[in-house]
């Protein structure tokens, strides 16, 4: 196998209160089989047996879905293959030689706790506000009183494919979360389940988000481009049509 | 013998009857109760959520940074109900008697026979939360099929199913967020259980971004934390599901059941080297339209497409007429195993085999097998470079579960009261294997249906709120951990973690996976000591426990797979048979199945604590079939 090299440049920054600045890092003999994030592990390994603090990134499931992983590669978040998320990114796409830059998620609203790793609890509360139906444990009827479309069905799946991992946030010039808000109104919106609520939940939401710190969306449409589920910005103008509906009785 | 607590009566109205005869706390008092949640995945969330519906006062814990990154989101196939919705002769009773038999007759019949009639709640409960389940053109909710099962019971959202679920668990919890019944802690991992005069009184944790430790005082703790995968080191587990809550709980007086039962998923994807740090899976779901099969003759080096037809050997289906790439797990890794060990596997080091949609693509076409698949054959794609569409995928059976946990009755309470255990970390329902899509399915059923029935029966037993943060109890508690957390960052060695970590998974692996032996169980039991003593000796913490600091917090999850591990294999030591995923080389029928002993093992085996280095005590809690005839398990 043709082991490669590298030359990372990587934002370091010890808490929230410390200053940021780019370490260069040299590694050798990556395998192209690994993901970046095994190359991290292979760095890091080495800095704990120098005694050297170890890069702090974020990560579970590695296999992208649980949206942990939160790495701007290059200039770009989740780097630059479509479609995938920072863990499910080899270095065989990584030329031998390449200098490859790794940054946090960088929002007013994200606030740094250490190198590439950030608060999005922001996301939460969003949530919190109002992304939910009103439903208690026990009091449903039966799964099929209610026939829901399939084209419904589908298209609630494809706004709730989003893992929350905040790409879209990190790619916008305006730190806009309106790619991940529009994900979670557009599922509840598509659903007769979700009708109730709908004007009540959209307000909510909305106003937490602005209230985070997030910027408004001037349609740039980067935050599609990098979304590693590929969420269709068309959930943006449905945000922007349900929360006109919300506002206007 | 320990006592389970089964409710007197027929199968079908234990649960009905153990309602009737409960009593519940009355509305206007449980806000007195303060109840902890370790965990947010499908058992933790849904607790946490139901039972701040009812009006109790929870705090909801998780080591991640947010509820909805638990594990559970990882599921990828679907949740098992019997709806019968295809009129393909499912019930209540079908589900029974298959979660009975596929767990190897070695799981409880009354949970169940429980879990599987609340199966159908569950699907009515997350339907009305928005869960987008995937659906047919009439509007109905559509169906597939799993292993170990002959009707299409398995609901699904694409190959997201887990993630779809937990959004619907995590939205739920959410509304309690905000209705301020449920309090949220994430990026707080537990420490340690605090039990006071023999009762669960609450946990020590420790906040990941500031390294403070504190107590959380309650009264009633309950686990839902998962399982223990990743003692072995690869397994398609996260990164950070460990064994530390339960384990710790174990230590302060809380049984543990069966740990040798792990289970082993078939279709993984090859390891590709030495870096690995996790396997990924591939849904067994797959196995619908997938043919699996290895070459005929031994070392054949052709690639797949050069290999004729009558060349080929399509082993499951051989072995296994009747459910063909249906069979359950446990049987078809081992199946994998023994073509592999037989010098027919394919890939680097002939450690796979096939796993081919050529013949469904042909029957059906590509884009009805994109629809179903999709995403997964991206991942495959994205992880190996290879096309699946144009030629097989390689698998590879991979630790995926463990169906051990820590003991519990009836009411999912362990043998500290006061402490209860949910989904995973419990090993109530699943036997010595799980069938696909009843993971979900039972983690579900816990958080949601069992413990906001069950729980009432101990409260009602206590009063609430008797231990404050400043009891000396508790002090003493917080101390505790400081110190065993000052010994971690005292050692200053010159090792990562990770590396006794794969040091361990190499011995699990090799010497306590697929197949177990009296000697190889023996061996792995004189190596562990020897890892864990060089842990102590040469592990290195850079940093300060007092901030973020990562290597700290999986040097203190090494430590207790170090000490977990041994227990898993003395288990699978002292259980002289084979069963499930238990697999012991020495108990075998002629045909290479797992050959039982239910003269002698038919119990849960529930193992005390004695402190490290001694042996802990086995207990047994003999398992009664009253209502399945304990049968030799054929899939033929």
């Amino acid at each position: 196998m043709n082991l490669r090299n590298y030359t990372l440049k990587i934002w370091r920054q010890k808490d929230k209160f410390s200053p940021s600045y780019l370490d260069t890092i040299q590694v050798k003999d990556i395998s192209p089989d690994m993901s970046l994030l095994e190359m991290l592990d292979v760095v890091n390994n080495h800095l704990i047996t120098i005694n050297k603090e170890p890069i702090a990134f974020e990560s579970d499931c590695r296999e992208g879905i649980c949206g942990a992983c939160s790495i701007v590669i290059n200039g770009i978040p989740h780097g630059k293959e479509r479609g995938t998320t920072a863990c499910q990114l080899h270095m065989r796409h990584f030329e031998d030689g390449e200098t490859i830059t790794l940054e946090p998620w960088r929002a007013e609203a994200f606030i740094p706790i250490k190198d590439l790793v950030v608060d999005r609890t922001a996301f939460d509360r969003i949530q919190q506000a109002g992304g939910y139906i009103s439903v208690n444990t026990g009091s449903a009827p039966d799964a099929h009183s209610m026939l829901i479309h399939k084209n419904a069905a589908d298209e609630a799946f494809d706004a709730a494919a989003c893992i929350g991992c905040g790409a879209c946030v990190a790619a916008c010039k305006n730190a806009s979360a309106m790619l991940f808000v529009g994900a979670k109104i557009s599922q509840l919106a598509h659903l007769p389940q979700g009708d109730p609520e709908r004007k009540r939940r959209t307000n909510a939401m909305v106003m937490q988000m602005e209230k985070e710190g997030f910027g408004s969306c001037s349609n740039t449409l980067e935050c599609e481009a990098v979304c590693p589920k590929e969420i269709s910005t068309k959930v943006i103008a449905e945000l922007n049509w349900e929360f006109i509906r919300s506002i206007n009785n | 013998m320990i006592n389970p607590k089964i409710p007197n009566g027929p199968i079908e109205n234990k649960w009905a009857n153990y309602i009737n005869n409960s009593k519940p706390i009355n509305h206007a008092n449980r806000s007195k109760y303060h109840i902890i949640i370790v965990g947010t995945g499908l058992a933790g969330a849904s607790a946490a959520a139901s039972l701040g519906e009812l009006g109790f006062r929870v705090s909801s814990f998780c080591f991640q940074d947010s509820p909805r990154r638990a594990h559970s989101i990882a599921a990828q196939g679907g949740i098992n109900a019997a709806k019968n919705y295809k009129n393909d002769g499912d019930s209540v009773w079908r589900l029974f008697y298959d979660t009975i038999k596929g767990g190897d007759f070695r799981a409880r019949e009354a949970n169940v026979y429980r879990l599987a009639q609340l199966s159908v709640k569950i699907i009515d409960h997350c339907v009305a939360q928005g869960v987008p389940f995937a659906r047919e053109y009439g509007g109905l909710l559509d169906n597939r099929s799993f292993g170990g099962s002959l009707v299409s019971r398995t609901f699904y959202a694409k190959g997201q199913t887990g993630q779809q679920l937990l959004l619907g668990a995590y939205s739920a919890l959410n509304r309690q967020i905000s209705a301020g019944t449920v309090k949220s802690f994430p990026r707080t991992e537990m420490q340690d259980l605090i039990v006071v005069d023999g009762h669960a009184k609450g946990i020590v944790a420790r906040n990941l971004i500031t390294g403070e430790l504190r107590a959380y005082t309650a009264d009633a703790v309950v686990l839902a934390t998962g399982g223990y995968s990743p003692a072995f080191y690869l397994s398609t587990n996260a990164i950070g599901c460990n064994v530390s809550a339960t384990y710790r709980a174990y230590k302060k007086g809380a049984f543990f059941a069966n740990p040798c039962y792990t289970q082993i998923h078939p279709t993984c994807i090859p390891q590709s080297g030495e870096h690995q740090s996790k396997l990924t899976l591939m849904s067994e779901s797959l196995r619908n339209d997938g043919r699996v099969w290895v070459p005929l003759m031994h070392n054949d080096h052709r690639s797949a497409e050069q290999i004729p037809e009558q060349e080929r050997d399509y082993y499951l289906e051989r072995k296994y007429p009747s459910y063909g790439n249906l069979a359950p797990r446990d049987i078809s890794s081992r199946a994998a195993k023994q073509v592999c060990d037989d010098g027919r596997g394919v890939g680097p080091g002939g450690k796979g085999v096939y796993l081919d949609f050529s013949n469904a693509i042909r029957r059906v076409g590509k884009s009805v097998i994109s629809a179903r698949y999709g995403n997964l054959f991206d991942m495959y794609i994205k992880i190996t470079g290879e096309n699946p569409y144009d030629k097989p995928m390689r698998i590879y059976p991979a630790v995926h579960y463990t169906m051990g946990g820590l003991w519990v009755d009836y009411d999912l309470m362990s043998t500290v009261p006061g402490l209860f255990v949910l989904g995973e970390a419990n090993f109530s329902d699943h036997g010595a294997n799980r069938l696909g899509a009843s993971a979900l399915m039972q983690g579900l059923a816990d958080g949601y249906f069992v413990l906001p029935n069950t729980i009432a029966g101990y409260l009602n037993q206590i009063k609430p709120g008797l231990i404050k943060d400043n009891d000396l109890r508790i002090t003493e508690s917080v101390d505790t951990s400081r110190e065993y957390i000052r010994r971690l960052m005292m050692i200053k060695g010159t090792k990562s973690p990770d590396y006794f970590h794969r040091e361990l998974g190499k011995i699990m692996w090799n010497d306590c996976g697929m197949a177990r032996t009296e000697s190889s169980l023996r061996r792995a039991l004189s190596e562990i000591p020897k890892i864990r003593e060089a842990f102590w000796k040469d592990v290195n913490i850079p940093g300060s426990d007092m901030e973020f600091n990562q290597t700290l917090e999986k040097a203190n999850r090494v430590a207790d797979f170090l000490e977990f591990s041994e227990l898993l294999c003395l288990d699978a030591l002292k259980r002289n048979e084979s069963c499930g995923g238990h697999f012991r080389e020495e108990y075998q029928t002629i045909d290479g199945e797992a050959q039982r002993n239910d003269e002698e093992f038919c119990h849960v085996a529930a193992w005390e604590y004695k402190g490290l280095g001694n042996e802990p005590v086995r207990h047994q809690e003999q398992l009664k079939f009253e209502n399945i005839h304990l049968a030799q398990r054929s899939y033929k």
